[in-house]
């Protein structure tokens, strides 16, 4: 049955190119693309075209990008994309809350057909009908895997999205006369971004924290509604992996003081066809279709936040929206209590693209199977991560987890020094990566680990060999991990000048006269 | 449905039944059913999602998807002069070729070990579009223009501690509402008049509107409507005078040939990096840049993340790490500056390829194509009997409005005629500037050739008789 994984540790090296910043590759009159000429008619026309722009509007001095032959400007960025770990490439099962899935090549193939990519958002509705159907059926696929009853595609990221969700629980309110209605309730172990995008929206933002058992407190909650309540903007499951039980209380016990309820699915992966948002009584909601949805996460984006609203709400949703009346598919702008607009057009078109030909290959049956393998594969991981030493899962004790779980090192960082962050940089000498946590940090020393449907379990053995490897080392030989990473592109990274406005340099001119003096 | 669901799916390993089977012994439990046991029986989802019956081999998914794209007319088969915050721009191959690599594809949340290129591919692009905005910090991309210049606005009223935006009247309405919809509720917006001739901003009105609670500023160039706003520096001045900080949107293709925000007075530059070597992807290729001087105060309002240049333990080797990441909701939740989160990285990535291609020259060589073009297009189409181009009586860059109130024909009929000879028409305008009749906004870059711009100017000429 092949190689057993479960003790072996790759002799891994990443490309290390040692490459220049691309300044320093500059030479003087080499092109890297050469622009198309005007006609001689044209020339002849109109002159030389820039003389029409005004004095003081014209551009003195020429930009100052580098100067580079083609093919160096290829080998650059292929040298640095070599320095960069994908998860097409590695075990990625180190960045929890962000579903690091396989994204079907063939799906990328479609969405880089010129049939999508030479689109023009404005173009005649009958020239895009089947850009609009694929949006359209998708926005119904998300209907029967969240039970709400429509879709905006307009946010592009899981944060966009929680800042739409905040623009309609406003604007709801206003509606009605309660602008009194200034709170929202979220939880710690929701993402940052719902209480952030609410503050944006200009809610006062009331944090729970979790009770003894990880649950968000249900006391709390209750003390904490009131006829000043917006809503409530909370992630199940929440970034810990736990389910909350009880979160239709949640809902009912906001609902009954007036508020609204939004429903973070950013970490829906373990429960599609397994609970909806509508059975649990959520209002809105937002799946991220470059998570669960398969959608690569392109160094971070382009994205979707697809944002599903009741049918009460449907009217807030930002405009247009995709209808079909039976026979062509078109734009609906007739939305006059619609938020407006949170992007420009429609959102990142591909992605949705993507997201559709991924659930055509699933179906509800795949979809279910999908769940119930991440699932699988993360209680499997959670039963071999709690076998290593120093490492601990807190809350829930017992109990099963969904699609990832919120790790300790707490013990390790306590006997041997070693912290998660040093572990984590004695991972990429294995080539795979390890994500802390978002701040703050509730559980001590914290690391997430989600194995999403697509890693095997040969795979899975592999990266807890490789973790065990790491904890066991920091008893052994604790300098070795906090002096890490050895392996990787570069080595230990001093951080302070990051913070200090005399020495930071966002680019490379600002690093040339602070640093270099020039 | 017992057929298939022996066959393990290709993108689910462990779906294989014996492996289910063993990692279930392992974990101690009897089936997946077990592992759900925190989610009660109210809440379960009892029926089956109504979705089409799968299609699981690949050969049959392509096939379905590629016949329903097959209904889409693109902009290689019809001949396009749309733009209007999305335009069509030659994509050189390399920015394909470097943005489709599995790596960047498919990296993420990475650190600045193991995804140094990533971090490094982002800090080049920041400083080349530094250098093309003639700024010192640029952020990594938010999620369009329309973000960029909220963000922007949201900042200058953080550094100024000031509540009103003056913003002008013909602005991008799509733009505008995204503004709009993000300043609330604590922002006032406030809508400056142009002058009708030349569409320029109305100086007399900005200094009615200015005031002590002034925040900033806000304009474009070249504005939606694609003249070019050549009161820069006035603009920029009396902002300043009255404490104000000034904030300008830019198109950054233009930038070869029109002279960078920062030479005449912005304090926050924004814009588009669409134009820069991504596709038009019906709208999905936008990605927005925010820049300014490298001042802690400016450094400091940023919501994004933002990478710079650090040592590392060996010497000579550089490293990359996030600039003061304590402003960032990442940090901070809801007292953070505003929020991040995924947004547009991957265009950002290819926008630096792109003007690494560019280069100097080939910036100032494409500025002024694109300056020739549009202003042979505006000859060619302004000796159309009843139309009057371009509407507005200042320079332009890329686009201009087409009247066509004189013509007796309305844009729609016009576009209607021209889809019927393969040509995308213009923008109709009408619907957002009802005050300017029957207008329409058309765009012409280095795609176009001549033959393109006659074919239009005679297919207009045809249906206008």
């Amino acid at each position: 049955m092949g190689m057993d994984m479960s003790s072996r540790l790759r002799r891994f090296h990443q490309a290390r190119w040692d490459e220049p910043i691309i300044y320093e590759l500059s030479t003087e009159g080499e092109r890297g693309l050469l622009v198309p000429e005007v006609e001689e008619e044209i020339e002849e026309a109109v002159g030389d075209g820039v003389s029409k722009i005004p004095e003081c509007m014209r551009r003195k001095r020429p930009p100052n990008p580098p100067q580079l032959s083609q093919p160096e400007v290829l080998r650059h960025y292929l040298r640095l994309s070599q320095e960069t770990l994908g998860a097409d490439l590695n075990i990625d099962v180190g960045q929890g809350t962000c579903t690091m899935k396989y994204s079907p090549k063939v799906n990328e193939e479609l969405a880089r057909s010129a049939k999508v990519t030479e689109l023009h958002p404005l173009q005649d509705e009958d020239t895009v009908q089947g850009i609009l159907e694929i949006m359209y059926k998708m926005d119904l696929f998300l209907r029967e895997i969240s039970g709400l009853d429509q879709f905006s595609f307009q946010p592009g990221g899981g944060a966009q999205a929680l800042f739409a969700i905040a623009s309609i629980i406003r604007a709801y309110h206003q509606d009605r006369g309660e602008t009194q209605r200034d709170e929202i309730i979220t939880t710690i172990f929701s993402h940052p971004v719902n209480a952030a995008a609410a503050a944006v929206a200009g809610f006062k933002v009331i944090t729970l924290y979790p009770d003894e058992d990880g649950y968000p407190d249900i006391q709390a909650l209750k003390a904490a509604v009131s006829e000043r309540t917006a809503g409530l903007m909370i992630t199940n499951p929440e970034d810990t992996g736990i389910f909350n039980p009880r979160i239709a209380e949640f809902t009912w016990i906001v609902h009954e003081a007036g508020g609204l309820c939004s429903y973070d699915q950013a970490n829906a992966n373990g429960i599609l066809g397994i609970t909806r948002a509508k059975e649990a009584g959520f209002d809105l909601c937002f799946f991220n279709l470059h998570k669960t949805f398969s959608s690569p996460h392109g160094c971070g984006g382009p994205a979707v936040g697809a944002l599903g609203v009741t049918r009460e709400l449907a009217r807030y949703l930002p405009r247009p929206t995709v209808e079909f009346d039976g026979r062509k598919y078109r734009l609906n702008y007739d939305m006059p209590h619609s938020i407006g607009k949170v992007r420009s057009f429609y959102g990142a078109v591909p992605v949705v693209l993507r997201a559709y030909a991924w659930v055509m290959s699933l179906g509800a049956e795949g979809l279910r199977e999908v769940a119930e393998i991440a699932v699988l594969n993360n209680n499997y991981l959670l039963k071999k991560v709690r076998e290593i030493p120093g490492a601990s899962a807190p809350y829930a004790r017992g109990r099963h987890r969904m699609e990832q779980v919120r790790y300790s090192f707490e013990e390790l960082a306590r006997e041997t020094g070693v912290g998660t962050e040093d572990v984590q940089r004695r991972m990429f000498d294995f080539g795979v990566h390890y994500w802390t946590s978002h701040h703050p940090w509730v559980v001590p020393e914290p690391f997430t680990l989600e194995p999403t449907e697509s890693y095997s379990r040969k795979e899975l053995d592999e990266y807890v060999a490789i973790l065990r490897h790491v904890a066991r080392e920091a008893y052994t030989d604790p300098d070795k991990v906090r002096n890490a990473p050895y392996n990787s592109v570069v080595h230990k990274i001093d951080h302070a000048a990051l913070d200090d406005p005399s020495r930071w340099a966002v680019t490379w001119r600002a690093y040339l006269k602070k640093v270099k003096g020039r | 449905m017992s057929r298939r669901r022996r066959v393990a799916h290709p993108y689910i390993p462990n779906s294989a039944p014996r492996v289910k089977a063993e990692m279930l012994r392992e974990i101690g439990v009897s089936s997946v059913e077990e592992l759900y046991a925190d989610i009660p029986e109210s809440l379960r989802f009892k029926g089956e999602m109504n979705l089409p019956e799968p299609l699981r081999s690949e050969c049959e998914l392509r096939r379905h998807v590629e016949g329903i794209l097959a209904k889409n007319k693109t902009c290689q088969e019809y001949l396009n002069f749309l733009g209007a915050g999305c335009w069509q721009h030659y994509v050189p191959a390399v920015c394909d070729e470097i943005n489709r690599r599995a790596e960047f594809l498919t990296a993420y949340g990475g650190e600045p070990y193991e995804d140094h290129g990533r971090f490094q591919a982002l800090f080049e692009y920041a400083s080349m579009m530094g250098e093309l905005v003639d700024m010192d910090v640029v952020n990594v991309p938010t999620y369009d223009w329309a973000q960029a210049a909220s963000t922007s606005l949201r900042m200058a009223a953080r550094i100024t501690g000031r509540k009103q935006l003056l913003l002008p009247r013909i602005m991008s309405p799509d733009r505008l509402s995204v503004i709009r919809n993000y300043c609330q509720p604590d922002l006032e917006v406030t809508l400056v008049d142009y002058h009708r001739d030349t569409g320029q901003l109305n100086l007399d009105d900005l200094r009615e509107k200015l005031s002590s609670q002034t925040a900033a500023v806000y304009f474009e160039n070249p504005s939606y409507l694609g003249f070019i706003e050549s009161q820069g520096e006035e603009i920029s001045a009396l902002a300043h005078q009255h404490g104000a900080l000034c904030v300008v949107g830019v198109d950054p293709i233009s930038l070869g040939v029109l002279a960078p925000p920062s030479a005449y007075g912005a304090d926050i530059v924004c814009g588009e990096l669409q134009p820069l070597g991504i596709h038009m992807q019906y709208g999905g290729g936008l990605s927005g840049f925010i820049a300014t001087r490298d001042e802690e105060r400016f450094v400091a309002e940023y919501p994004s993340r933002l990478f710079g240049l650090a040592p590392t333990v060996v010497e000579g080797e550089y490293g990359f790490g996030d600039v003061l990441f304590e402003r960032t909701s990442f940090a901070l939740r809801e007292r953070g500056k505003e929020f991040v989160g995924t947004a547009t990285a991957l265009w950002g990535i290819t926008a630096g390829v792109y003007l690494a291609l560019l280069g100097p020259d080939g910036m100032q060589e494409l500025g002024k194509g694109i300056m020739q073009r549009s202003q042979y297009a505006m000859k060619r189409l302004s000796q159309i009997k009843g139309l009057r181009v371009p509407a507005f009586g200042s320079a332009h860059f890329k686009e201009f409005v087409v009247d066509f109130n004189a013509s007796g024909k309305t844009v729609a009929e016009a576009n209607r005629a021209l889809l019927e000879r393969g040509i995308f028409g213009g923008k109709d305008l009408s619907a957002e500037f009802p005050q300017l009749g029957q207008c329409a906004l058309y765009c012409v870059t280095e795609v176009h050739t001549k033959a393109d711009i006659d074919r239009l100017a005679d297919a207009l000429q045809d249906c206008l008789r």
